[in-house]
């Protein structure tokens, strides 16, 4: 019993964090930066915020990444960490020559009050940045929000800082990416091609932190959005942003600065999500749905239905991030088992708003909270109390899981113990194909390995 | 060589090339791809495998999530020290300060599980908006009876070394407050190994079978009570020189205990680990055991490394491991198998290990300091590696350039140390350098 502390007495805690649901902000905006061709994430603050960045995203995709460090010292935390990010521009640009540089602050240089503007535009003046090359930057304090927050705040440093309007509109579409695999982003691309849409997709980290081995290194991969396209974004006639937490921020950015009208659409995840993607999807980039994309819908369905008898009434606690954790809940409802524990590290009464308009009229007794004491201890306590069929988050599950005795979907950030969330995808009806096959699996081994010699069946 | 930045060069040395000395002991270049990390990460990883004790992150979520049982640093009872805890601070801490917070917090956690001792690591941010972490310490201290130590570790006031000297400061409260001042005839404490896999269970196996009393190990698989008492003991054996000598030679001006610096990793460190401790307490008996481990040990593995030696040999490694002790282990024991290294090089090595890894090398070796991601791989292409010994950030770099890899550093899932460790480490890196998926790479 690793975690044999676990009480069911459950008290409410102002600050404390047992077991978080969550990271902070800066490993959002290195990987939303990795999204960018040829970018090189820089973290402007102490060495460890980038080492630990690094590190987490390299257990996560098994793949190098790369960012750079302002490396601070005691000198810069009293006298600012200005002389070090101009360091750190030049020596960037002269040695790893990339076309971007993307920098995010962190808690201490936000508190020493280092102004990410008035220094880049110091490195700018002082011809650190060579021609046709880029400094993006956003604030990522770790003390505001979650990785989350520092996801979407980078993002909308892209639109900010890079996206133009020449006053001519041309008749491709922004669709901006949520905090999804690399996968997920490529199964985004693939349905738009197949609808015959013009889009730019960004920030695009497929062909980046999914590179195949050849055998040789290369430090920026092929995959990336590209800077030319993330310019002319601000000529795109529309904006789809997948998910309120992680893009919402950017398009509302993008509207402001160049007119780009947009919808926010939750991740697709699960029947009605993508249903909705679709349908917005259609409508933005003035395509027609084909037979294709019926097709598959119609595969997902079908399995839905040739499967129900083994869904019906499970009850799930999930965790993890508000864009996912909205349409999942929503996928869980139609596939008519009970989500009935949900936490999220990440703040946000919106999340709170939604989950208790879904499941309050078909899951009164479902308990739910994002934000402060939102953790993996409380998610414990609740299913001390009440027991659950199925869990769904990030590798951390991993403790109650074996605690419990309860299987286990591994779905979300980070996934430190096992693969394949990099190669298949958990969005679209494809995607959601897939969920479902896991889900059964995993009912379906728990009830071969514990059912009664008589009970044990061949067909199920 | 082009992707060696202009002021690293005193960084970078070829055996029987080179006059220069390896500079090192300096801080990174800001914009440097630096694989090293902070001064609280150093402190965390020492103090972190002590398993009865609370371990609570004083600062934004970060520090904590990511420090949050990575290490695999082993316990053979309690587990507190594999969750995570985090004062989790916010905006209003950071205006108003965190004080009350972490207070708060302690009482609640002391209070639920009830810990040994602990520990408060003081985080960047902390330190900026000036909370008294110490006095806060003290009075939890005593209103709950538990002590309560204060790890004082903003990230940017050095590097991960100046964590470690930051964790002995912090185990330095805890050496010498129980018990009596006696010391306890022909003991030890075994300092400075973490029990990765579980290699602590095979070392004090050995030790226990010469008739060597252990008191403590510091910090794998770690009890506060065991670490108040080690100032009873006659000896310290201190392994990752890196991390924890200087909690040895804290001790040993403070309580007069003596230490000896040893490696468990190769048959030849191995054995001269067993026989130090016994020659230290001129006892014949002990010897004539640790004699008769030895033979046992090394005429049962020694057969076994043959055929390994024979696949492996010709086959060239790079070394980039975080403590220098460890790769001048490493060197010997590649050799030992027939490999030879070609790369050798940390984060954190000093002037004298340098020097004992270059007159180890054989002429032609690079040594390297504090390198980064692009620089090792021009020097591991310089050198035409076959495999690289690295840690967490390596690993993956290696597989792109289709050479074989062995984590020697938190995340081996296989025990190095002793001798079966060494039979461990000879398999490793055949399975590796063998490997057959090496065959679909086109450039190799």
């Amino acid at each position: 019993m690793l975690l044999r502390h676990t009480t069911k007495d459950i008290k409410e805690r102002e600050a404390l964090a047992i077991n978080p649901a969550k990271t902070c902000q800066p490993v959002g905006a290195m990987y939303a930066a990795l999204g960018i061709h040829g970018c090189l994430p820089h973290s402007h603050g102490s060495q460890g915020c980038c080492s630990y960045h690094r590190s987490a995203l390299t257990r996560h995709y098994k793949e190098p990444i790369m960012a750079a460090t302002s490396s601070f010292t005691e000198g810069s935390s009293v006298f600012g960490g200005q002389a070090n990010l101009l360091q750190a521009i030049d020596n960037i640009f002269t040695i790893y020559e990339p076309d971007v540089i993307a920098v995010h602050s962190t808690c201490l240089s936000e508190t020493i009050g280092d102004d990410l503007t008035q220094i880049v535009e110091k490195a700018r003046d002082g011809g650190k940045i060579p021609e046709g090359k880029h400094v993006i930057f956003c604030n990522t304090p770790s003390y505001v929000g979650s990785h989350v927050t520092g996801y979407s705040n980078m993002v909308s440093g892209m639109v900010q800082l890079l996206s133009e309007s020449t006053g001519v509109k041309n008749d491709k579409i922004n669709l901006i990416s949520g905090w999804v695999e690399p996968s997920d982003m490529r199964e985004v691309k693939r349905i738009a091609n197949l609808m015959d849409a013009k889009f730019t997709l960004f920030p695009d980290t497929s062909d980046v932190v999914d590179a195949p081995q050849t055998g040789s290194y290369t430090m920026y991969p092929k995959g990336g959005t590209k800077v030319p396209d993330l310019i002319a974004s601000g000529d795109n006639k529309a904006t789809l942003a997948f998910g309120e937490w992680a893009t919402k921020d950017a398009a509302i950015k993008l509207e402001n600065k160049c007119k780009v009208p947009f919808e926010v659409t939750e991740l697709p995840i699960g029947v009605r999500a993508t249903d909705r993607f679709i349908m917005k999807l259609s409508k933005l980039a003035e395509v027609a749905i084909p037979d294709a994309i019926t097709t598959e819908r119609g595969r997902l369905v079908d399995m839905i239905t040739d499967m129900q008898q083994y869904l019906h009434g499970k009850r799930v606690a999930l965790w993890g991030d508000p864009d996912q954790l909205i349409p999942m809940v929503e996928f869980l409802l139609d596939l008519n088992m009970k989500p009935v524990y949900i936490v999220s590290g990440t703040p946000g009464k919106k999340m709170h708003q939604k989950l208790e308009e879904m499941l309050l009229p078909v899951v009164p007794e479902a308990k739910f909270k994002n934000g402060i004491g939102a953790d993996m201890y409380l998610m414990h306590q609740w299913i001390k109390n009440e027991g659950v069929d199925l869990l769904i988050g990030n590798t951390y599950g991993k403790y109650i899981s074996r605690d419990e005795n309860t299987p286990f979907l591994r779905m979300g950030f980070p996934i430190l113990d096992r693969v394949g969330h990099s190669y298949f995808p958990t969005v679209g009806y494809m995607g959601g194909l897939r969920i479902l096959e896991k889900i059964l699996g995993l009912i379906m081994d728990k009830q071969d390995a514990e059912s009664t010699e008589s009970e044990f069946e061949l067909v199920m | 060589m082009e992707s060696i930045l202009k002021d690293r060069q005193n960084q970078v040395l070829t055996k029987g090339i080179d006059s220069h000395e390896l500079s090192c002991d300096k801080s990174s270049l800001a914009g440097s791809v630096s694989q090293r990390a902070c001064v609280f990460c150093g402190s965390r990883v020492v103090l972190y495998p002590i398993a009865d004790a609370l371990h609570l992150v004083h600062g934004p979520i970060g520090c904590a999530a990511y420090t949050w049982d990575i290490r695999g640093a082993l316990s053979s009872g309690p587990q507190i020290h594999r969750l995570s805890f985090s004062t989790d601070i916010k905006e209003e801490q950071v205006v108003f300060g965190g004080e009350k917070t972490l207070k708060k917090a302690l009482i609640e956690l002391i209070d639920a599980y009830n810990p040994k001792a602990a520990f408060v690591y003081s985080t960047c941010i902390v330190d900026l908006i000036g909370d008294d972490v110490e006095s806060v310490c003290k009075s939890v201290t005593k209103t709950t009876g538990v002590e309560v130590i204060t790890v004082q570790a903003p990230g940017f006031a050095g590097t991960k070394k100046d964590g470690y000297k930051v964790a002995c400061d912090a185990l330095m409260k805890l050496v010498g407050s129980k018990g009596t001042n006696e010391t306890i005839p022909n003991s030890i404490n075994i300092i400075g190994d973490f029990n990765l896999a579980g290699e602590l269970y095979l070392l004090r196996d050995y030790y226990e079978k010469m008739g060597v009393h252990i008191v403590a190990t510091i910090t794998g698989d770690g009890r506060v009570d065991d670490i108040r008492q080690a100032h009873k003991a006659a000896l310290n054996i201190v392994q990752c020189s890196g991390s924890m000598s200087n909690l040895a030679v804290q001790m040993e001006k403070k309580y007069q205990i003596p230490n000896m610096r040893v490696s468990y990793f190769g048959i030849e460190d191995m054995s001269d680990a067993l026989y130090g401790v016994a020659r230290f307490f001129d006892n014949k008996d002990m010897m004539d055991k640790a004699i008769e481990l030895v033979k046992t040990e090394v005429s049962d593995l020694l057969p076994k490394l043959e055929f390994y030696k024979k696949a492996l040999k010709g086959k060239k490694a790079a070394i980039y491991v975080g403590g220098a002790f460890k790769a001048i282990s490493l060197i010997k024991a590649l050799r030992m198998i027939g490999v030879k290294t070609v790369v050798v090089g940390s984060q954190t090595g000093n002037k004298e290990d340098y020097l004992t890894m270059k007159n180890l090398s054989d002429e032609g070796t690079i040594l390297v300091d504090d390198t980064n991601p692009l620089e090792l791989t021009q020097l591991v292409k310089r050198t035409n590696a076959d495999i690289l010994i690295g840690g967490v950030k390596e690993r993956p770099i290696a597989y792109k350039l289709g050479l074989g890899f062995c984590d020697h550093n938190h995340e081996r899932k296989l025990a190095l140390a002793g001798y079966e460790g060494m039979l461990n480490f000879a398999k490793e890196i055949y399975g590796t350098a063998m490997s057959p998926v090496f065959q679909f790479t086109k450039n190799k």
